[in-house]
């Protein structure tokens, strides 16, 4: 069997056999790098001598970690101690992280080898890696459109086979929605299930880390060896992990899955409605029950994020300042110093969302727009606690298109914005998603559904996917890059 | 509520940022779509809800306060774009 047809699971278990080397998974995954990244652009750095260093002393001292041996990319904003953390932007293009975050340290722990850093909306703001200040990723189904954002680049990697797994963050569905138009599978773990140390903060009560994988089990794989209480992180939530891989294992007999009306409206493309109402009847005969369930706050979820968001990264990103990192701006007076360091430092998304930000929180306006949007999360959060009493589960698709055109959309902020309308509201909430690959349309573009499962119950949403992947195959298409 | 031009160069100035009269205008027109779209939160009452600022309870996580040495000092210190020995320099401010 071909090294990139192995499922992270079996690179792990044929490592610990010895079955087959970790310098020969690394080598292999660097030479997909070396001969795919060219076209699809998705790495800002590839770590080829550490990563095979790092192989042959697992080789040679053996690992009893979850993860021995497997090579995983991480999303661009993550920090590994002594790299350059770059968030895809000028200002922070030469920051090296004094630290590892502590999904890092973990994945180490493990015996996971970081093969490199990747490509990302600018800050983790966008919905198309369009607004990345180094390059864009190509989709690799389809090298002239957008591969989704903002962890654009670590859904490619996967997607692409230029790496078994990787990490990413999803704010407002930036693991979800890019691993929709990629055809992979991405998880955002519920709020507090993974520690956020060392991931730059964009919009600090939503960002959550999770990974990418090509199916269902990897995910549960790495979300395992990521998950956990973290004392760095006071948002983090002292509860138990479950032991993933088992229990998606399990059958689905009896389960409610609620399917909200609100997520099949007008504007989602037809093949994508198609599919996802397909799936349904996939679940139907895997015993499932299917329930219609309404969630009737869910059209003001893009409004509540677009106040939420920006004003939180408004305030995150004011620390952006010429000072203690980043570029500096030539300048005469320290006020001169700030405006010019972040004027020339932060693209046009980052900048716009600052300018939202601010305006949203500034004297005379908190109350219309911040207060009110904290407001309205509440009933949307309301909505989603209402539904879970009578379902175990709920199923949308993940994108209301598939994956469009470079610079389509790039002139039309707002366009953009409604492109995530599907998986905001899951941040909103704090609850858990998963997007898996449930179709292709007529022009071979991967489409995603999305399970929304109870806070911490991402074992339900996990085995639910898992169980849909055993009878479908659309996991298994690999694109033609 | 409508945003004028001079709102978004007191933002800007809020937000420390020097905008170009072309960026000016691009914002101008783009956040007055932008919140013209939120202007629908409007249309619901919340005057009996309180606001969720966190989708999980928070509370505060104390430590106990021990002076320690930091073993990152000079690797943060190393990122700044002009220091003197280990403090950050700046402009003068007075």
């Amino acid at each position: 069997m071909e090294l990139k047809n192995l499922t992270a699971c079996e690179i792990v278990e044929k490592i610990k056999k010895r079955e087959i080397s970790a310098r020969e998974v690394v080598k292999g995954y660097l030479q997909q790098i070396e001969k795919l990244d060219k076209k699809v652009s998705a790495f800002n750095a590839v770590f080829t001598e550490k990563a095979l260093k790092r192989a042959e002393d697992i080789d040679k001292n053996g690992s009893s970690g979850l993860l021995a041996g497997l090579p995983i990319a991480i999303k661009d904003n993550i920090c590994i101690k002594g790299e350059k953390t770059t968030c895809s932007s000028k200002i922070l293009e030469n920051y090296i992280a004094p630290y590892s975050a502590t999904v890092i340290e973990k994945l180490k722990s493990e015996g996971a080898v970081i093969i490199g850093k990747t490509n990302m909306d600018e800050f983790a703001m966008g919905s198309s890696t369009e607004n990345s200040a180094f390059f864009t990723t190509k989709n690799p189904w389809d090298l002239e459109r957008i591969p989704g954002g903002s962890s654009g680049g670590s859904a490619c990697s996967v997607a692409s086979r230029m790496s078994p797994v990787s990490l990413g963050s999803d704010t407002g569905g930036s693991i979800r929605q890019p691993a929709s138009l990629c055809g992979v599978a991405g998880i955002k773990p519920t709020y507090g299930r993974v520690s956020r140390y060392g991931l730059v903060a964009f919009a600090s009560s939503l960002d959550q880390i999770g990974p990418f994988a090509r199916n269902v089990e990897d995910s549960a794989l790495i979300l395992r060896a990521i998950s956990g209480y973290d004392k760095k992180d006071s948002t983090s939530v002292d509860l138990p992990v479950d032991d993933y891989l088992t229990e998606i294992k399990k059958d689905i007999k009896g389960i409610k899955i609620g399917i909200p009306k609100e997520y099949f409206i007008e504007g989602v493309d037809k093949e994508v409605e198609n599919s996802v109402k397909d799936s349904i009847k996939v679940f139907e005969k895997l015993g499932a029950q299917i329930k219609d369930v309404s969630l009737p706050h869910t059209k003001y979820a893009v409004s509540v994020y677009y106040i939420i968001a920006p004003s939180e990264a408004s305030a995150n990103l004011a620390r952006y300042d010429g000072v203690r990192y980043g570029r500096r701006a030539e300048s005469e007076t320290l006020i001169e110093m700030y405006e010019k360091t972040r004027s020339a430092g932060f693209g046009n998304e980052v900048k716009r969302r600052i300018m939202l930000g601010t305006y949203t929180l500034s004297s005379g306006y908190y109350d219309a727009y911040y207060l009110k949007a904290q407001k309205v999360r509440t009933l949307i959060k309301n909505d989603f606690d209402e539904v879970f009493k009578d379902v175990d589960v709920i199923l949308t698709p993940t994108s209301p298109s598939v994956a469009f055109k470079i610079g389509e959309k790039v002139a039309d902020p707002l366009q953009m914005y409604l492109s995530d309308i599907f998986t905001i509201s899951c941040n909103l909430a704090g609850i858990c998603g998963i997007s898996i690959p449930c179709g292709f349309s007529s022009n071979n573009m991967p489409i995603g559904l999305q399970l929304l499962g109870k806070p911490f119950d991402e074992k339900t949403i996990l085995k639910v996917g898992y169980n849909f992947q055993k009878q479908t195959g659309y996991h298994l298409k690999t694109p033609n890059v | 509520m409508k945003i004028t031009i001079k709102d978004v160069e007191y933002v800007a100035k809020l937000a420390r940022l020097l905008l170009t009269e072309e960026e000016k205008m691009q914002y101008t027109k783009q956040l007055n779509a932008i919140l013209e779209y939120m202007d629908e939160l409007n249309k619901l009452d919340t005057s009996n809800v309180l606001p969720t600022s966190h989708a999980i309870e928070m509370k505060n996580v104390f430590r106990e306060d021990e002076a320690k040495k930091s073993e990152e000092a000079d690797d943060i210190i190393n990122n700044a774009p002009e220091r003197e020995d280990r403090f950050f320099k700046v402009k003068k401010v007075i």
